[in-house]
This record gives structure tokens, C-alpha cells and sequence, in this order.
């Protein structure tokens, strides 16, 4: 490992210059992905800027029903706060789904959102890989990618978004606030991500130096009746193969309004807007979902190891459906 | 780069100078002689480095130690009051919990760790509800000690070993 300077910033402002002014310096969260990647040799910077101790580690009310998570805030303690368990349980559930108890006492809430995928070839050295070195070629294509991207990926890169959490967050449409050397902004977390196109180097569109400080999420009442349900190769401590998280309003067997993202399936959280459309008003049952989820991939491009996906994102859609549908008569 | 730093380990206060790029892991074991917390994979896939920091279960291999300034690390050999062995320790050997002893002290810290999480009521994934109080069955525990490996599979031992210091944890 490169030998690098550790800094604990103070206030927001400062470490932002701080991160702003050294093009080789990070920030240092949870560090569960960060110093993986300096043990892999992936990642190497010269500046260590820990925000953990900065005033971001509370999770507030906001006016109009609104709830501010800090972007310091763990994972563990973000899953078992009252008011997400009682108001956003499928946010909750997306965060026990991921990683392991320890990892979830580590990792934090702006660190979860930036965490990076676990595309083998990523994570190796020793193989071409367009994100971590571009032009190099992508080894997943004719390669492994069985876990890789069915929908939004290109010709130079069909790595996944590993996150659970972000996938929960992009079907509230929650907002991610933003420290950065020119100010303040808010970014949608859907557009926090950006698709690989020709150059999957960059993940998101945030810019060096830019701090995420806390991640907003909207009143939206129907998420109290809301559900994650992760598909993975064991019962626990595995990165999704598919993954989908649904908010309902079901009145009378029928879809009243409904929020549904996919996870384990692009390169970004995978907002499902044409599923949505085919369940708006129609009957809460699993034949309409899997009709939903075949609409929403229709497009899809599965690669020669992943075409799997398809079906099985139909059928957690369909059982989350189901389970929603039974929740919604009792 | 070298940074002076104080942390408590196992209830001493200890002073050292370390390079910026010392995980937790590195300076228990090599530095500071503590090596009940081991090294299996060095990243954060296997649980053995598993330790408590301000009584909460992370994992060593994965904090840089430069990082936990004036923090309180109890590691397994620190769980037990004075000689005695901490009742988990006891019900691992009486429950024959483990084959090689590897994974066992990041399993012991883990599980105190766990046994403290699932007492502030917090769910877990299997968790039929996310509000009611918490059960810890044979699948809640099996669910919040995934991050525990154990490559001898002393894992049905390792359950009966955790459920049977369920009737004296305080709820």
C-alpha cells in the first residue's frame, strides 16, 4: 500500500477544500470498500480525509413529512431507527440484506451509495478492465458475468450496482444533498448514478471534492406498506443476483399507486417506470406482476451466462406483489 | 507516515506510534501482542478479525487503527471478567462449537456483539416483523452471525453454543 497522510476533518467546509485541493486525496467513511481497495492495489491516494467524525450522524424530521438520514449515520443504526422501520420498511430491509452485522456497523450511509461493484475483473489487477483502467477491454463480456447487467450496460462495461440500500432509495426517490467546492446542490439519487456508455470509469456524476452530507427521503405514506426481497446464491452474506423493491397502495385487490426498482440488474439502480405503468389500476396479483416485470425488460440485453435474470426478477416481483396484495387485506 | 495515537485494549490503555496504513488487525496481533482476533482473509469477507470497538462488532481487518484514537477495542481474550471465561466462551466448549478454534474468537466477539444488538430490539432480515420484539430462533441466529465463517462447518454446534446463552442474556 502506498504510504498516505490521515487527516480527521473538523467541518464540512473544510474537509471539502481539503478533498478539493489534492487531486490524489479521498474521503474516508466507513472505509469497508475504500481500504479493500487500497489493499487491492486498486485504489492509492495520498490523502486520507475521515469524515466520521463530522456532525452528520443524525437522522431527522424535515417539514412536510420529511426525513433527513446524516450521510455519517451506519448502516445497522439506519436499518433499526424506529421512524424508517415504522415509515420506510422496505428501506430497512434493503439495508439487513446487505453485507454482514459487523460490515453494517462499519459502513455508512453516504459510504453505502458510493460503495463500488463487485465485478471480479474490477477487483483484478491482473485482467483488462474498462473501469478501472478505460481502454483497457472488458474481461466480464466473453468472461465471467453470470452477476453482471442484463439492462443499461454497453459494449465496454455490464458491472453491477452492488448497493441494496440505494435500490430502496431510488424507488422513494429520496435526494442526496451534496457538499462541493462551488456550493451546495441536490441530486435525485437515480441521476446520483450514471450508466457505463464509453466511459464506465466514473460511477456517478459527482465531481472531486463533492461530499454527500445526507440523503433526504419524501413523506410518500404508501411506503409504510412497502417490501425489499433479494435473490442471491446463498440465504445470507451475498451480493444480490436480482433484487427489487416495491412500495403499494392496494385498495380493494387493486394497485392504486405503486413505486417498484430493481437491484443486481444494470449498472444503477434500476427505477421500473414501465412496470409501474402496467400495475397502475390494474388487479394486485402475481400474473400482473410478472406481466410488469417482463414490460420493464423486455429490452433487455442478457449476456450468454445472465439471461436467467429475466425470469427471476419476474418472479420477485411477483412474490413481493403477493406478499403486499395478503398484507393489504388483513 | 507515522501518527502517535492511545487506545484501550481489553480494559489497558495502550500508547503507540504507527504508520497511517496499520489496520486494527495489524496492530493488535503485531504490535501490541494481542492475537486472539485472526487473520483469515484480510478483506472483510470472513469475520475472524471480528472484534467490539466502543462495544459494537467490526471487523480489524478492515479499520485503519489510526483512525480509533481514545477507543475502547475488547477483543475475545478481553470478554471474560478477570481469569473467569465470559459465559459464551464456556458454552462454546461445552456445545463442542468449533474444529480447529480458527474462526472462534471472532465468532465469540461477534455473537456478544450480535446478543447486544438483538437486546436493543434491532430486526434482522428473517425477521417476520420489523417492529415486534425480537426472537432469536435457530434462523435469527444463524441470519445475524453470517458474516462468521467457519471452514471446519462447526456452524450447527455454533447455533446451539449461542442459543443456549439466550436464557441469561439480559432482554
Amino acid at each position: 500500500m502506498r504510504p498516505f497522510k490521515y487527516e480527521r476533518a473538523a467541518d464540512v467546509d473544510g474537509a471539502v477544500a481539503r478533498v478539493a485541493g489534492r487531486p490524489d486525496a479521498v474521503f474516508l467513511a466507513g472505509g469497508t470498500n475504500l481500504l479493500d481497495h487500497m489493499k487491492l492495489g486498486m485504489a492509492s491516494p495520498g490523502l486520507l480525509v475521515d469524515v466520521t467524525a463530522l456532525p452528520l450522524d443524525t437522522i431527522e424530521p424535515l417539514p412536510g413529512g420529511k426525513v433527513r438520514i446524516g450521510a455519517m449515520v451506519r448502516n445497522s443504526d439506519l436499518a433499526a431507527d424506529p421512524v424508517i422501520r415504522q415509515r420506510y420498511p422496505m428501506l430497512s430491509q434493503a439495508l439487513l440484506a446487505g453485507a454482514s452485522g459487523q460490515l453494517r456497523n462499519m459502513a455508512t450511509t453516504g459510504g453505502n451509495l458510493l460503495q463500488r461493484t463487485r465485478c471480479p475483473y474490477f477487483q483484478d489487477l491482473s485482467t483488462p478492465c474498462n473501469k478501472r483502467e478505460p481502454g483497457s477491454g472488458c474481461s466480464a463480456i466473453e468472461g465471467h458475468h453470470r452477476e453482471h447487467a442484463v439492462v443499461g450496460a454497453s459494449a465496454s462495461c455490464v458491472a453491477v450496482n452492488p448497493s441494496d440500500m440505494a435500490v430502496a432509495l431510488c424507488a422513494l426517490e429520496a435526494v442526496v444533498q451534496v457538499h462541493g467546492p462551488g456550493g451546495m446542490r441536490s441530486i435525485p439519487v437515480e441521476e446520483l448514478y450514471r450508466l457505463p456508455g464509453d466511459d464506465p470509469q466514473r460511477d456517478t456524476v459527482l465531481e472531486h471534492g463533492e461530499l454527500i452530507t445526507a440523503v433526504d427521503l419524501p413523506a410518500l405514506p404508501m411506503a409504510a406498506r412497502s417490501r425489499y426481497r433479494k435473490v442471491r446464491d446463498r440465504a445470507s452474506y451475498a451480493f444480490a443476483l436480482v433484487s427489487v423493491a416495491v412500495a403499494a397502495r392496494i385498495e380493494r385487490g387493486s394497485v392504486r399507486d405503486v413505486r417498484v426498482a430493481f437491484g443486481g440488474l444494470a449498472p444503477k439502480p434500476w427505477r421500473a417506470r414501465a412496470a409501474e405503468e402496467v400495475l397502475h389500476g390494474a388487479p394486485a396479483t402475481v400474473e400482473m406482476a410478472v406481466r410488469a416485470a417482463a414490460t420493464e425488460l423486455a429490452a433487455a440485453q442478457p449476456l450468454r451466462g445472465n439471461a436467467f435474470k429475466v425470469k427471476l426478477a419476474q418472479g420477485a416481483l411477483a412474490t413481493v406483489m403477493r406478499e403486499l396484495a395478503g398484507e393489504a387485506r388483513s | 507516515m507515522d501518527a502517535r495515537m492511545t487506545l484501550r485494549v481489553d480494559g489497558e490503555p495502550r500508547s503507540l506510534t504507527v504508520d497511517t496504513r496499520v489496520t486494527l488487525l495489524d496492530a493488535l496481533r503485531e504490535r501490541l501482542g494481542v492475537t486472539s482476533p485472526k487473520k483469515g482473509c484480510d478483506h472483510g469477507q470472513c469475520g475472524a478479525c471480528t472484534v467490539l470497538v466502543n462495544g459494537r462488532r467490526v471487523l480489524a481487518c478492515l479499520t485503519l487503527v489510526v483512525a480509533l484514537d481514545a477507543a475502547e477495542v475488547t477483543t475475545a481474550a478481553g470478554l471474560g471478567a478477570g481469569e473467569g471465561l465470559h459465559q459464551l466462551q464456556r458454552s462454546f466448549i461445552e456445545h463442542d462449537a468449533f474444529q480447529c478454534g480458527y474462526c472462534t474468537p471472532g465468532q465469540i466477539c461477534s455473537a456478544a456483539g450480535m446478543l447486544a444488538e438483538a437486546a436493543q430490539g434491532w430486526p434482522s432480515y428473517v425477521s417476520a416483523s420489523l417492529t415486534a420484539p425480537v426472537e432469536l430462533d435457530d434462523e435469527e441466529i444463524r441470519e445475524r452471525m453470517s458474516g462468521n465463517l467457519c471452514r471446519c462447518g462447526a456452524y450447527v454446534n455454533i447455533v446451539a453454543a449461542i442459543r443456549d446463552t439466550l436464557g441469561a442474556q439480559p432482554r
